[in-house]
């Protein structure tokens, strides 16, 4: 309203590429050579695979092996469920040996049911069916495939690839490769474009074939001079043209989607949006990887690159893992002194969490797992009050006021946090690193979201209820009705066998007419006919216009359960039948009225 | 092992409460080693005075309050308050001057409005407005002649007479009436300029000597801190320009009003602009919030100087922003990544 712009501008690297400032962001320490000494190692097969079948956004993978089968290498035991799910293979050869709940790496230490596979040691394949181009199969075989192989997210979010891929692919103009990696510690992506730069770009490929853009971004933060030299001899013949490897100087959270968005373009995705609203289309450097292996290769996705860092580990590296393999198995490999930790953080220093316990499988969001001494990062001071000093507002990445958010998530004002754009907060971590306070606040915003999401369901919730009594007393009413016209035709058919019985009486008797009243007598108010009284053309219009609204509603309710409330979808489909029905009998008493008119 | 499972992020940066109160007075060093080699004792002792008299009541009402006192007194936000309610004081003050400032900027200003970060008003400055209402004669005729340290009659013993003991400020030479501000101020309605620069406050051919190199300190100082990212410039700037613009509009002829240099550098401008305003528990927030927030500080202590009866307006500027900084932070929203403003409820 003061005709201000957001604090960002365009500017130019040393490269002539144009780049936009973050507003805020920071700058912590990086961190990164040291797992980056050696190249990328592969983790040495282990005796037993823990696989969880919930690994990504969106719902339970389905088992569909038994326990004592025999499994091969990338064979599918467990498939996805529904639109948004993804499968999972066996990460080995080997045999089933249990199905059953254990604990995986999740902020609330939940548990999930997992295929538990021991290995038979000889990694033994599943017959694979390799593709040696794309142009001889069916865009849809391609995104059948990529939904078979479980690829997901890698980037953090984990959700399933092939879901994104399916979006609308007629606005979509710019692929983004995120290859920024922007938290400190981690590593994986940078030796990925490393070592594996040939892979990403098969993947740019697939995913080129399906949408044909018109130009292709590879984002590279500055502080990966070899990765970025690795991607930019890489680059295929054919793409050239199109593809643009670019760099940025190093900031913290560059590379949360939408903030990559931004830097590159200058652009934003809308607030609740996705880039797609905006033409844009982004994908990880490891997902792509692992799209090209399993499009080109048919292998499903079994393993990914994992960063194990911090001083309290003795080879720092990355390794290529098999997802199950337990993490105190990766951390024997990798020597953590165990004595030396205090924390093992599965992810970064800022967005990363805790775990409780190494006991648990490696996922495939798994990209790091970073376990520091108490001196390398010292655990924060005791939080002290805010001084309002406006730090937090300084550094955040979306222009929130952070403390205003803290404020009102302690005071429980949920509509002002919301209002304040709770929703927009990425829980990038930038605000809480600079507090000099020591305010947890990204805390303060995790517990509001969670409060306002469960207000919500159970809004939602409250709202299923009350569908369901409708649907119910619309079954009662409807049920009364019928009975009610039963018991009418009834009565009116002894009426008439009464009349008939009457009449013949009346041969005999002369009083024909007094007994025929007398039979109606006993009726006074109803018509001999079973035909309900006739209604005038404004009353059936009424009916109808009271009709076509109830079914509108109904069936806008199906269309919400049919995306959240399954069990319900039956019974209001019955509704709207049946209101369909009494539709089409009321439209044609209306053309008989207005005939006879 | 024994983990911990906190949240992230787990690794925070260098700074620290305590560590933001000292830089930024530190950064006041320069210009107070200036106030004592220009004005004399008066301002150490005072300021020692303040500061002591600070923590002592900053610990019994922590303790009242139930809060760990080594925790509040070592975050180094009541000694600040002290400082700069000390520096903005006149020289030779009585004791009870400051003493009584000092408990209201601590006690009233701060500890009842919740402590540290709950304040609504700058606690220094509701001190020294307390001190200027209620006592007009001591905060006005106190102030010291810009002269050499130890010469003259500014020895330390002068100034710890005039402080603890009860000497007639009217008898010593070394004393003045006011600030140059002041001065100007009412002697340019019956002499010219050059007349009025012929005063003693003005002497040695300078303007406002003394204040000129104390202002220049300040400055110097706030760019430190702007460079340190302890503040923004954006209330300062704001500050300093608005402030300008009126000078520059109403008292472009010297002869009438007190001219601009003298509004930048001869009274407590700098000082207001970059350690008072920029008080981060009691303005706006957001930037451009600052912005506005300067703004309004700049113009109140322009019309209060010129229009106004107090001496030196910036603290009752200062407060009466502070007033204003909720509803400016209302209306300065910054708009968030991605959010359409036109979408935005009131606006
Ligand atoms: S950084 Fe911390 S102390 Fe400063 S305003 Fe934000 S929440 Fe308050
Ligand atoms: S965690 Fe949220 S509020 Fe804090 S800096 Fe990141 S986006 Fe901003």
């Amino acid at each position: 309203m003061w005709g201000f712009t957001r604090a960002g501008k365009p500017r130019k690297n040393g490269e002539g590429q144009t780049y936009w400032t973050l507003p805020g962001s920071v700058h912590p320490p990086e961190n990164k050579t040291q797992s980056l000494v050696n190249a990328i190692q592969a983790m040495p097969l282990v005796r037993e695979y823990v696989v969880p079948l919930n690994q990504h956004i969106g719902a339970f993978a389905l088992p569909c092996v038994d326990v004592g089968q025999h499994v091969l290498k990338g064979e599918l035991i467990a498939e996805a469920a529904g639109f948004i799910s993804a499968p999972a293979h066996a990460p080995t050869s080997g045999e089933v040996i249990a199905i059953e709940e254990r604990q995986v790496p999740h902020a609330s230490g939940l548990t999930t049911s997992c295929i538990i596979i021991r290995a038979d040691g000889k990694d033994q394949w599943r017959p694979r069916e390799p593709w040696d181009d794309l142009q001889s199969h069916r865009v849809a075989d391609i995104l059948a495939r990529v939904q078979r192989s479980g690829v997901t997210g890698l980037g953090g979010a984990s959700f399933p690839t092939a879901v994104k891929l399916s979006s609308d692919r007629d606005h979509i103009d710019t692929l983004i490769v995120n290859g920024t990696e922007c938290e400190p510690y981690i590593t994986a992506d940078h030796s990925l474009m490393r070592e594996r730069a040939a892979a990403v770009y098969a993947g740019i490929n697939v995913v080129d074939h399906l949408y044909h853009f018109n130009r292709i971004l590879v984002a590279i933060e500055d502080n990966k001079p070899d990765a970025i030299v690795a991607m930019r001899q890489a680059i295929p013949d054919h793409l050239k043209e199109r593809v643009e490897v670019r760099t940025f100087p190093t900031r913290y959270p560059s590379g949360g989607e939408k903030q990559l968005i931004y830097i590159l373009t200058g652009r934003e995705v809308p607030s609740g949006g996705l880039p797609l609203d905006i033409g844009m289309l982004c994908h990880n450097v490891g997902t792509l990887a692992a799209l090209s292996d399993a499009v080109f290769h048919d292998e499903p996705l079994l393993r990914r690159i994992t960063t194990v860092t911090g001083e309290a580990v003795a080879r720092p590296g990355n390794y290529d893992t098999l997802i199950g393999t337990p993490m105190r198995e990766l951390c024997r490999v990798a020597g953590v002194n165990t004595d030396k930790a205090d924390r093992v953080i599965m992810g970064g220093p800022m967005m990363g969490f805790a775990l409780p316990h190494t006991d648990l499988p490696v996922v495939k969001a798994t990209n790091c797992l970073l376990i520091p001494t108490g001196t390398e990062l010292p655990l924060p001071g005791v939080a002290q009050p805010c001084i309002r000093c406006g730090l937090c507002e300084q550094a955040c990445p979306a222009s929130l006021l952070p403390q205003q958010l803290m404020w009102f998530a302690q005071a429980k004002e949920l509509d002002k946090a919301e209002d304040h754009r709770l929703f927009d907060c990425i829980e990038c971590g930038a605000c809480a690193y600079v507090c000099p306070s020591n305010i947890p606040l990204v805390q303060y915003y995790r517990a509001a979201k969670g409060q306002i999401r469960q207000e919500q369901a159970e809004h939602k919730q409250a709202e299923r209820a009350r569908v369901r009594f409708e649907a119910r007393q619309a079954r009662l009413d409807r049920e009364a009705a019928e009975k009610e016209a039963k018991r009418q035709e009834r009565a009116a058919a002894a009426a008439r066998a009464n009349a008939a019985k009457l009449a013949a009486a009346a041969s005999d008797s002369t009083d024909v007419s007094d007994a025929v009243e007398r039979a109606k007598s006993k009726h006074p108010d109803k018509p001999t006919a079973a035909t309900p009284p006739a209604l005038t053309t404004e009353q059936l219009t009424a009916k109808l216009s009271n009709l076509t609204g109830r079914v509108a509603k109904a069936e806008s309710k199906l269309a919400e359960a049919r995306a959240d409330a399954p069990e319900q979808v039956k019974a209001l489909e019955t509704t709207v039948n049946k209101l369909q029905e009494q539709i089409k009998k009321v439209q044609a008493d209306l053309a008989r009225a207005e005939e006879q008119n | 092992m024994a983990l911990l499972t906190i949240t992230s992020p787990h690794t925070v940066s260098n700074t620290s409460v305590q560590k933001i109160m000292l830089t930024v007075w530190a950064a006041t060093l320069p210009g107070f080693l200036a106030l004592v080699v220009f004005f004399g004792w008066g301002y150490l002792i005072n300021a020692i005075l303040a500061v002591t008299t600070a923590l002592v009541a900053e610990a019994v009402i922590v303790r009242l309050r139930r809060r760990p006192v080594w925790t509040c007194l070592s975050d180094g936000s009541a000694m600040l308050t002290a400082w700069l309610l000390a520096l903005a004081l006149p020289p030779f003050a009585p004791w009870w001057v400051t003493v009584v400032g000092v408990l209201a900027a601590i006690v009233f200003a701060k500890h009842l409005y919740g402590g540290l970060g709950h304040n609504p008003f700058n606690p220094a400055m509701v001190g020294y407005a307390l001190l200027l209402i209620s006592f007009p004669l001591e905060m006005t005729t106190r102030w010291a002649t810009p002269d050499a340290l130890l010469l003259d009659g500014h020895s330390f013993y002068i100034a710890w007479t005039a402080v603890f003991g009860d000497l007639n400020p009217l008898q010593i030479d070394a004393f003045t009436m006011a600030t140059p501000l002041d001065t100007y101020k009412y002697d340019i309605a019956a002499l010219t300029q050059a007349e009025v620069l012929q005063q003693g406050i003005f002497a040695k051919g300078y303007r406002a000597y003394g204040w000129e190199w104390v202002s220049l300190l300040y400055l110097i100082g706030g760019v430190v801190l702007i460079f340190r990212k302890v503040i923004t410039w954006h209330t300062p700037v704001a500050l300093l320009l608005t402030l300008s613009v009126m000078a520059l509009l109403f008292s472009w002829d010297g002869d009438t009003r007190v001219p601009l240099s003298l509004h930048l550098l001869g009274g407590a401008t700098m000082l207001g602009a970059f350690f008072i305003a920029t008080d981060p528990v009691s303005s706006a927030t957001s930037n451009r919030g600052k912005l506005v927030y300067g703004a309004g500080i700049g113009l109140l202590i322009y019309v209060i100087r010129t229009w106004g009866n107090y001496p030196d307006a910036v603290a009752f500027a200062v407060l009466l922003m502070n007033f204003a900084a909720p509803l400016i932070d209302y209306y300065t929203r910054p708009r968030a990544y991605g959010e359409n403003t036109n979408q935005r409820e009131g606006l």
